[in-house]
């Protein structure tokens, strides 16, 4: 079992540093591109990564727990474009909790597939991932079931012992008109360690650039350069007590910052809506997309030119 | 499974995906994506480009094109391994319309993804370049008959 590893191997020995290495190479050799990221944190829309793109994020989430310390979670996220309808990305989850320890919490395998060729009136894309966490794990990816504050008081120590081995299917909907993106993901997911029962939840989120036609010059504080919006998420209970009770919910504005350099600035203030959730969620994420990845690790191994 | 297997897998896969996409690729002329064209809905294809007079939609179309496409279709829209030539006579010949049309929508399995998340005026613009790179077009006769705005 992976978590049962965590604490003796480091990821960063033997093979793994010359994979790193080999990686940080063709990263150098792609060339970044600038893409119109969405600005939500939680919500999807349907559009998936180009094809043989790479976007490399990091992301955080500062969170305040009452009866418990605060924390701050952290993912490193690998979103790569395999055809122009899959989309596969792989996520490395952390958390700090504050007066406690830092400690890695596991690793997601995600994988969004577009269901239609064609833009309808509603664009339907599913989404798989297998996640491999520990019980310590405070991203707050999504919120489903019967998550509540609380179980984020636990401390690291014993929070860790816990191993949950997920697999998270998602329903995204959504749908541009008029430069405004709605946003609609239906969660349900099934922890398949023990007896658990499928779980719910959701996530909703409309956004905007803040001008529909670019500008002339390439410049950093162009209004078509920011996309604003706000999203809502929470969980929906499970299939023994589906509805809202013992759930909690947040509301998040959203604001993403696509800079001419490449990269991207994401920022959103989440508030929690009712006494199960947490009061207060501060995220912020920073991505740059590599273009041509999957052409140059082809040329890695010999593919053609 | 761990943590190694599950990236080894990912990373096979995307490369055999990648390979098998690269090798499937056809060169620029010729290219099946061409044959698209053909298929877009008629009134799609009538609609008149909005930003046709407009006097920055050139050059802001350029700066889009650079940004979104140049890394495919190549930075002068020459074609490359992974797009065809948008130079081509079929593209060329296109109405704005029909290159709205294919933005809007794609060519999913060919390997075009939509670029609906674009906002409209900015497809637009993006077709304005797209269609400046070719020769001059005879005047419309149908827009010399049309009210000056």
């Amino acid at each position: 079992m992976l978590s049962a590893n965590i604490p003796t191997q480091s990821p960063f020995s033997g093979g793994w540093l010359s994979a790193f290495g080999l990686i940080a190479i063709v990263l150098f050799v792609a060339p970044p591109v600038q893409s119109q990221e969405s600005p939500y944190i939680v919500t999807y829309d349907h559009y998936l990564e180009e094809p043989g793109s790479l976007e490399v994020e990091y992301f955080s989430t500062f969170g305040t727990q009452r009866a418990g310390n605060d924390f701050h979670a952290f993912w490193a996220e690998f979103e790569y474009g395999a055809t122009a309808w899959w989309t596969t990305e792989l996520y490395f989850d952390g958390q700090t909790t504050f007066n406690d320890s830092t400690i890695f919490t596991g690793f997601r395998w995600e994988n969004r597939f577009r269901l239609l060729q064609r833009e309808h009136f509603l664009n339907p894309v599913l989404y798989i991932e297998y996640e491999q966490t520990s019980g310590a794990d405070k991203i707050l990816k999504e919120v489903e079931g019967h998550d509540i504050e609380a179980d984020y008081a636990v401390p690291n120590a014993l929070a860790r012992q816990e191993h949950d081995h997920e697999i998270e299917s998602k329903l995204l909907l959504s749908k541009t008109f008029a430069g405004w993106n709605i946003a609609e993901n239906t969660i349900a997911t099934k922890n398949v360690t023990g007896g658990n029962p499928w779980e719910f939840g959701y996530a909703i989120g409309t956004s905007r650039p803040l001008a529909l036609k670019a500008s002339v010059q390439r410049c950093s504080f162009c209004p078509e350069n920011f996309i604003a919006g706000i999203e809502m998420y929470g969980g929906l209970g499970d299939r023994h007590s589906f509805g809202l009770h013992d759930t909690s919910h947040y509301l998040a504005p959203v604001i993403a910052w696509n800079l001419p350099s490449d990269w991207t600035l994401r920022l959103s203030p989440g508030f929690g809506l009712n006494d199960n959730s947490h009061r207060f969620l501060l995220r912020w994420g920073v991505s740059r997309e590599f273009s041509g990845f999957g052409s140059a690790i082809s040329r890695l191994f010999g593919g053609r030119q | 499974m761990t943590l190694r297997a599950a990236v080894l897998i990912v990373l096979l896969a995307a490369s055999v995906v990648s390979r098998a996409q690269s090798n499937s690729s056809a060169p620029p002329k010729g290219n099946p994506v061409y044959a698209e064209l053909s298929k877009v809905p008629r009134k799609a294809a009538a609609r008149r480009n909005p930003l046709e007079a407009d006097p920055e939609a050139l050059a802001a179309g350029a700066k889009l094109f650079d940004l979104h496409c140049a890394e495919c279709h190549g930075e002068m829209a020459e074609g490359g391994k992974k797009a065809p030539s948008l130079l081509a006579d079929e593209v060329q010949q296109a109405t704005p319309g029909t290159l709205f049309w294919l933005l809007t929508n794609g060519v999913v399995r060919r390997g075009m993804p939509v670029w609906s998340k674009l906002p409209e005026p900015q497809r637009w613009q993006l077709v304005r370049f797209i269609k400046s790179l070719g020769p001059p077009q005879p005047p419309d006769p149908n827009r010399q008959k049309a009210p000056h705005p």
